[in-house]
């Protein structure tokens, strides 16, 4: 038995990565970002806004919060809406009394569906971010040659419509990509991506229609994996976060600004027992000077008016 | 297929073994061994595993782990410096070319470099025995080439194997394993030619296992590290014993867990009988002191019958 010679042949190994999307670097060696009026950590909040079909086909995986039984598997199909119904309304509240503007990634679908949770997440000074079409329909390697295309554009045009915002972010469902994902929504008019879980700061990401901003959107540390995945208490929830926030709150101090990104799908934190987690932890953030809630867009652009490396 | 390794013999934990005893009448030999790696975007297919959980390009998986190049390996560093501690680091060797400030960094201050393979999206299943000679002496050449030290360490890429793959590496003058989880001491492997000592890497202490597997919160972490050391220190009274952390940049140094790391490597280091070491100061001092007696007290395992 043995491999194929080619197994053993590294066409890539050399300086840096083995693409060409965006330059090596280490966190502490780039310059450092000063964010507006001297704040030294950015909160970034982004609930997400889902919906699952009930006659999902999980193609070509199952994403985190599929249906799981057989058809018809109303328990998830309606847990999950429960966020949209209900959790991200305690969610909103939460922020609104806390100063803080979410950035809500919402699926093209649930835009259709719900108009009104549109307006509502609009009429609070939010920006909404494209989280693609609905959960069922994934970007991957190998969809037919135009399909991919037809979902950026069907669900921005939606989007944009829907909110009457540029819409200038993206999140692929389940954080899944083809190779062209990057090009095809640089290409539609984003101005930055959040599926890239690489670092705490933004970076210039290229493609063919020149560099978008990839945003430090992490998937460790939400409340999917610490709260579902991980069956962590909500206190435990809470620790998470604020130690997450004190370390990026004490590396800003030599460092530079950094970026305070929570990811939420208001199914799971919008739950009545579960919400005080997240508002000790914020209250907690919010208790430092230097604490800058912003929008994605807001992030990027005062990332960009500093040209940094 | 064999139906045992057959790369040890038996040797009960029961009081009566060999004695060792770790310089300056330390109790515990500890390390700490961060894998540096580089897992590839795009890599070529091994049957026996697919090497990202997703389609490629799994950008997901791919970016969770270069977070640790990015922003985590930086953190770990900081917090082992704080408490002294110098790393042995299981290296993916193509990181020398990919991303030589962290090879530097870790050169610097006296870290042990050993071999991890070439990638960890690069595995031994299926090679015949020149092209894992020939993995095993791209690792003994990149390691010189890029931080002058002779390879002495071997845990295999990704844990991936073939039923030669500790012959080859004692063959081609490695001194110690990391890939066998049988026991707290070190001890002979049974291989082909020359002399090889497995030390505990410990599977249960990894941060892969910890947080991926069993789903642990930091804190939890922090508080399984502690009562790990505070056994094998107890035990090491009687002979000395071995604790290893493996660490994955990628986990352990996440702004959110970092903190109860640094709590508990800094709890371990404030005991005074404490060798602080590398994989090779422990495997050179087995070899040199107790290698021959844990051969010589070795029980060989019959065959198991049917």
């Amino acid at each position: 038995m043995s491999m194929d010679a080619s197994y053993l042949q590294y066409a890539r190994r050399r300086y840096g990565m083995d693409h060409d999307r965006y330059a090596w670097s280490q966190l502490h060696e780039r310059p450092k970002v000063a964010w507006p009026n001297g704040a030294r950590v950015a909160l970034w909040v982004v609930p997400a806004l889902e919906w699952f079909p009930l006659d999902m086909k999980g193609k070509p995986f199952k994403p985190p919060g599929a249906m799981v039984t057989s058809y018809p598997d109303l328990r998830h199909y309606t847990l999950r809406d429960y966020g949209n119904r209900v959790g991200i309304f305690r969610v909103m509240k939460s922020l609104a009394a806390r100063g803080i503007r979410a950035s809500v990634a919402m699926n093209a679908a649930v835009a259709v569906r719900y108009p009104a949770l549109v307006s509502a997440c609009v009429a609070q000074g939010w920006e909404i971010l494209a989280n693609g079409l609905d959960m069922d329909h994934l970007h991957y390697e190998g969809l037919p040659a135009g399909e991919e295309q037809r979902l950026v554009t069907t669900t921005l045009d939606i989007l944009r419509r829907a909110s009457g915002q540029k819409v200038r972010g993206w999140l692929s469902p389940a954080k899944s990509e083809s190779y062209a994902t990057p090009d095809l929504v640089a290409a539609a008019g984003c101005d930055y991506l959040c599926d890239w879980v690489n670092d705490d700061m933004p970076y210039a990401f290229a493609t063919p229609s020149g560099a978008i901003t990839a945003m430090p959107h992490p998937c460790d540390i939400d409340d999917y994996q610490i709260l579902i995945n991980n069956h962590h208490t909500e206190d435990d929830f809470t620790d998470a976060l604020v130690d997450q926030f004190d370390v990026l709150f004490s590396e800003s101090a030599e460092g530079g600004g950094r970026v305070m990104a929570i990811s939420l799908h208001p199914w799971i934190i919008g739950q009545p027992f579960r919400i005080g987690a997240l508002e000790k932890a914020l209250d907690h953030m919010l208790s430092r000077r230097g604490v800058w809630p912003a929008t994605g867009s807001e992030i990027v652009d005062a990332w960009r008016a500093q040209k940094p490396a | 297929m064999a139906r045992d390794p057959g790369l040890y013999d038996y040797l009960p934990y029961d009081g009566t073994r060999p004695k060792i005893s770790w310089p300056n009448g330390a109790r515990v030999a500890f390390w700490v061994a961060p894998n540096i790696e580089f897992y590839e975007l795009d890599p070529p297919k091994n049957p026996s595993r697919a090497a990202w959980a997703r389609p490629q390009p799994d950008v997901l998986n791919y970016s969770y782990r270069d977070y640790g190049n990015r922003a985590g390996f930086k953190r770990m560093m900081d917090a082992m410096d704080r408490c002294g501690v110098r790393g042995s680091v299981s290296l993916n060797v193509a990181m020398c070319e990919h991303h030589p400030e962290i090879i530097a960094a870790c050169a610097e201050r006296g870290w042990e470099f050993y071999s991890h393979g070439t990638y960890n999206t690069r595995y031994l299943f299926n090679m015949d025995e020149a092209q894992e000679r020939a993995v095993i002496q791209d690792s003994i050449d990149t390691i010189r080439k890029h931080t002058g030290q002779k390879l002495d360490g071997w845990l295999a890429p990704a844990l991936t194997y073939t039923d030669r793959t500790l012959d080859l590496v004692a063959e081609m003058g490695l001194t110690y394993v990391c890939d066998l989880f049988h026991d707290d001491q070190p001890g002979p492997v049974k291989v082909r030619q020359g002399r090889l000592v497995s030390i505990p890497y410990s599977l249960e202490m990894n941060d892969v296992i910890v947080y991926n597997i069993n789903l642990v919160s930091p804190r939890r972490y922090a508080d399984i590290l502690k009562r790990q050391f505070d056994r094998l220190y107890a035990e090491g009274a009687e002979s000395g014993t071995v604790m290893c952390i493996p660490l994955h940049p990628y986990l352990v140094g996440w702004p959110y867990r970092i903190k109860a790391f640094e709590e508990a490597l800094d709890y371990i280091c404030g005991h005074d009988k404490v060798w602080l070491a590398t994989g090779r100061e422990i495997a050179q001092h087995f070899l040199e002191h107790n290698y021959e007696a844990f051969a010589q007290a070795s029980h060989p395992v019959a065959e198991a019958p049917l």
